[in-house]
């Protein structure tokens, strides 16, 4: 018998289970293909909010929630960088000193991924069976990147996209300027380095917008709608899963035009 | 304190930036040119982040052993015949600044660059007791005749046009005549150089920053691209010396090392057009140089950031790459953060120095995007220490009440998953019917400011979480 599938958990992410779950559903199914067993435990958030506020007692609180969910799986898998650079990176920082906690959070975080660089450093998959005609920009959302080295991974799967177009935007590694509380604590700020997104975004031509974070993919969306921009905005688990029957980010359903305004 | 710090007002400052068509104009060249030319330099040297980490250890052990290497530096100092002042407090270094210069009858100071002369507010100090100080750092002449702070720690005017400049030169400048031309930079240059240049001959005392100070040796050594340090610090009967405790280094192999991650973070430089080395005042065989040379070394409060949660910031070598490369400093630039310092090093280090009841919403307007931490020379942990001013802050009370209260109403939520998904699975529900047809909402209550600027995209349906545990229930 070839080896047992490795058990994910899937860390959804409280945006997509609350705005877009359809971005939880491609993660699963590009999960199985991949030939893990997927499970969902009952979740909330990574804590990040609390985190990012100041307020430690309730990260930690609900980190310790969260590595005990989690602790049946081999794998603990995010469709999102900052949410997995949450889990990965700053549960540990959270528990430092504590003799109980930290080697707990070190073995969660040692076992955590996000999802593209999970497929392509974990589970070794370097192409999609997927047919999309378009031309598409990709946006590197601040923690994946930085706090988790999630660069290529996507580009790479994404380029096996048959029909797929990329065209790398000015600035692709600059922050959309979500932020978290961020935007609606500075939203002024916040707007002004969105603005510089959105044009860069709309200077590639590109049908797509693609991000792996969907804070960002909200902002950015939200950003070129508001501007009257027509590129569609999606996460890249939808796009690697071939699951685009889901009207994009911010887009009406099907058959419904938005009226002008 | 010395200059009013308007960091209290930062939102409003921050809107009145976004709306100055010459400072967003202005603010393109931090942006665009200095992000470019560290990156052309850093490529260029295979070395460079190794580089990094030897300059980030240098620092922290010169930190770890600070009270030696400063005895070692004095004692230098002392045996080339120079003088070491330490002062505890900003009033207390412009006191000794002020002795010294009466000492001399100054009647007029020259100043090359000094952001421990800003934060101490030597300018309006002298001043105020009838002495005449001189910036001779162009970016600093300009915004001393303007009466502003530096809005960049490497590049005190880099929020102005050229116009902007031309406009006040013609102001300033009254005697020159007036249809003469200034709409280059090079006639600019040349007018702040023939004006600046009776400065140098008529200063009694000239006052110099220190980029390091070099406790192997007793030298305190600037970098600078102008050569204004050199003409202020050798002409004048003194040269004074200010710097702050942090400067230490301990050997000239160690400064070397350190100088080639400085420039190269700063302006894209391999090396700054003059670094200038002085040990002592004029010896018997120099040709030139001051006749005493005086060091003031400040602490105002650094001391107390030594081994504790902000012990890193000590590192900061003052080259600026952190608000080059920060979006948040590119969209508002340096003054609205209000005080001396701005940038994500400022965002860590006003609060220490003046306090984080008053520079409160510094570290908060941050998006974490870590591209400070991922250039910053000397490695500071620039997001993790904003982040631990956030949670000073919310031990004392100091965030705001409906901020902190939506935290805890979350918290609540986020610490019961059952009835988390409960809530959220009727509360998406609803959303996603008010907002099926259009995909999105142009206006949310209490999400203001997110749709002041922008479509919030609306919930598709049920929660993940109450689709796949259905689906699952049904299989």
């Amino acid at each position: 018998m070839a080896d047992p599938a490795k058990r994910v958990g899937l860390f959804v992410t409280c945006l997509v289970d609350l705005i877009r779950p359809s971005v939880g559903f491609a993660a699963v199914t590009l999960l199985e293909k991949a030939g893990c067993t997927v499970a969902v435990p009952r979740q909330t958030c990574c804590g990040q909010p609390a985190f990012n506020s100041g307020d430690r007692a309730s990260a930690r609180a609900i980190a310790e929630q969260v590595i005990e969910a989690f602790a049946p799986y081999d794998y603990v898998v995010a469709p999102s960088g900052s949410c997995a650079g949450m889990l990965k990176i700053h549960y540990p920082e959270l528990f430092h000193g504590d003799p109980n906690w930290r080697p707990r959070a070190d073995a969660f975080a040692a076992k955590t991924f996000e999802l593209t660089a999970f497929l392509v450093d974990v589970l070794g998959v370097s192409r999609v069976d997927v047919t999309l005609e378009a031309s598409a920009t990709y946006h590197d959302a601040c923690s994946g990147l930085r706090e988790l080295g999630v660069r290529v991974q996507p580009r790479r799967l994404l380029g096996s996209v048959r029909g797929l177009v990329l065209k790398e935007m000015r600035d692709a590694d600059v922050c959309c300027g979500f932020g978290g509380t961020f935007c609606v604590k500075y939203p002024d700020i916040s707007n002004a380095i969105v603005g510089k997104k959105a044009a860069n975004v709309a200077a590639t031509g590109a049908d797509l917008l693609i991000a792996g974070d969907l804070g960002c993919l909200m902002n950015m969306a939200g950003k070129l709608q508001r501007e009257g921009k027509t590129v569609e905005v999606r996460h890249v688990a939808e796009v690697l899963a071939g699951m685009m029957t889901e009207p994009a980010i911010g887009a009406p359903t099907h058959g419904e035009e938005p009226t002008p305004s | 304190m010395t200059h009013i710090a308007t960091s209290p007002r930062f939102k409003d400052n921050a809107r009145a930036a976004l709306a100055d068509p010459e400072l967003q104009n202005a603010l393109k060249f931090v942006e665009v040119n200095f992000i470019a030319r560290r990156r052309e330099v850093a490529d260029r040297l295979p070395e460079f982040d190794a580089l990094r980490d030897s300059a980030r250890d240098i620092k922290n052990h010169t930190l770890a052993h600070l009270d030696l290497y400063l005895e070692a530096y004095e004692a230098k100092v002392t045996a080339a015949g120079g003088h070491v002042h330490y002062a505890e407090t900003a009033d207390d270094a412009k006191r000794i600044v002020l002795d010294l210069c009466r000492k001399f009858a100054a009647r007029t100071v020259t100043k090359g660059k000094s952001m421990v002369g800003e934060e101490i507010g030597i300018n309006d100090y002298l001043e105020a007791n009838g002495i005449v100080p001189v910036e001779t750092d162009l970016g600093e002449y300009i915004i001393q005749l303007r009466h502003e702070l530096p809005s960049h720690i490497i590049a005190p005017a880099v929020h102005l046009t050229k116009a902007q400049i031309e406009a006040d030169f013609r102001r300033a400048h009254r005697d020159l005549p007036a249809d003469r031309n200034l709409t280059e930079p090079t006639t600019l240059l040349a007018e702040a150089r023939a004006v600046l240049r009776e400065k140098f001959l008529a200063a009694d005392v000239g006052i110099t920053g220190a980029n390091f100070l070099v406790a192997e040796t007793g030298t305190s050594i600037i970098v600078t691209n102008e050569g204004n340090g050199d003409l202020t610090q050798t002409l004048p009967k003194a040269h004074i010396v200010l710097a702050s405790i942090e400067k230490l280094v301990p050997t000239l192999e160690d400064v070397s090392q350190m100088l080639r991650v400085l420039a190269r973070s700063a302006t894209g430089q391999e090396m700054s057009v003059y670094t200038t080395l002085s040990t002592g005042p004029r010896r018997a065989e120099d040709p030139d140089g001051p006749g005493e040379y005086h060091v003031v070394i400040l602490d105002n409060g650094r001391s107390s950031m030594l081994g504790g949660d902000f012990g890193d910031m000590l590192r900061c070598i003052r080259c600026g790459a952190c608000m080059n490369h920060c979006p948040v400093y590119h969209a508002v630039g340096g003054h609205a953060y209000g005080w001396v310092y701005p940038g994500p090093m400022g965002a860590v280090l006003t609060p220490s120095l003046i306090g984080v009841d008053q520079a409160g919403h510094l570290p908060n307007a941050s998006t974490f995007c870590g591209r400070c931490e991922e250039i910053c020379p000397v490695r500071i942990p620039l997001p993790r220490m904003m982040r631990s001013w956030r949670e000073r802050e919310f031990e004392r009370h100091l965030s705001p009440a409906t901020a902190r209260a939506g935290l805890g109403l979350w918290a609540f939520f986020a610490r019961r998953p059952r009835l988390y998904g409960l809530a959220t699975s009727l509360a998406m529900r609803l959303l996603a019917l008010a907002g099926r047809r259009k995909g999105r909402f142009q206006w949310l209550p209490f999400a203001s400011g997110w749709t002041r600027h922008r479509d919030f995209p609306a919930p598709t349906g049920a929660t993940f979480q109450a689709r796949w545990h259905a689906r699952k229930d049904a299989r």
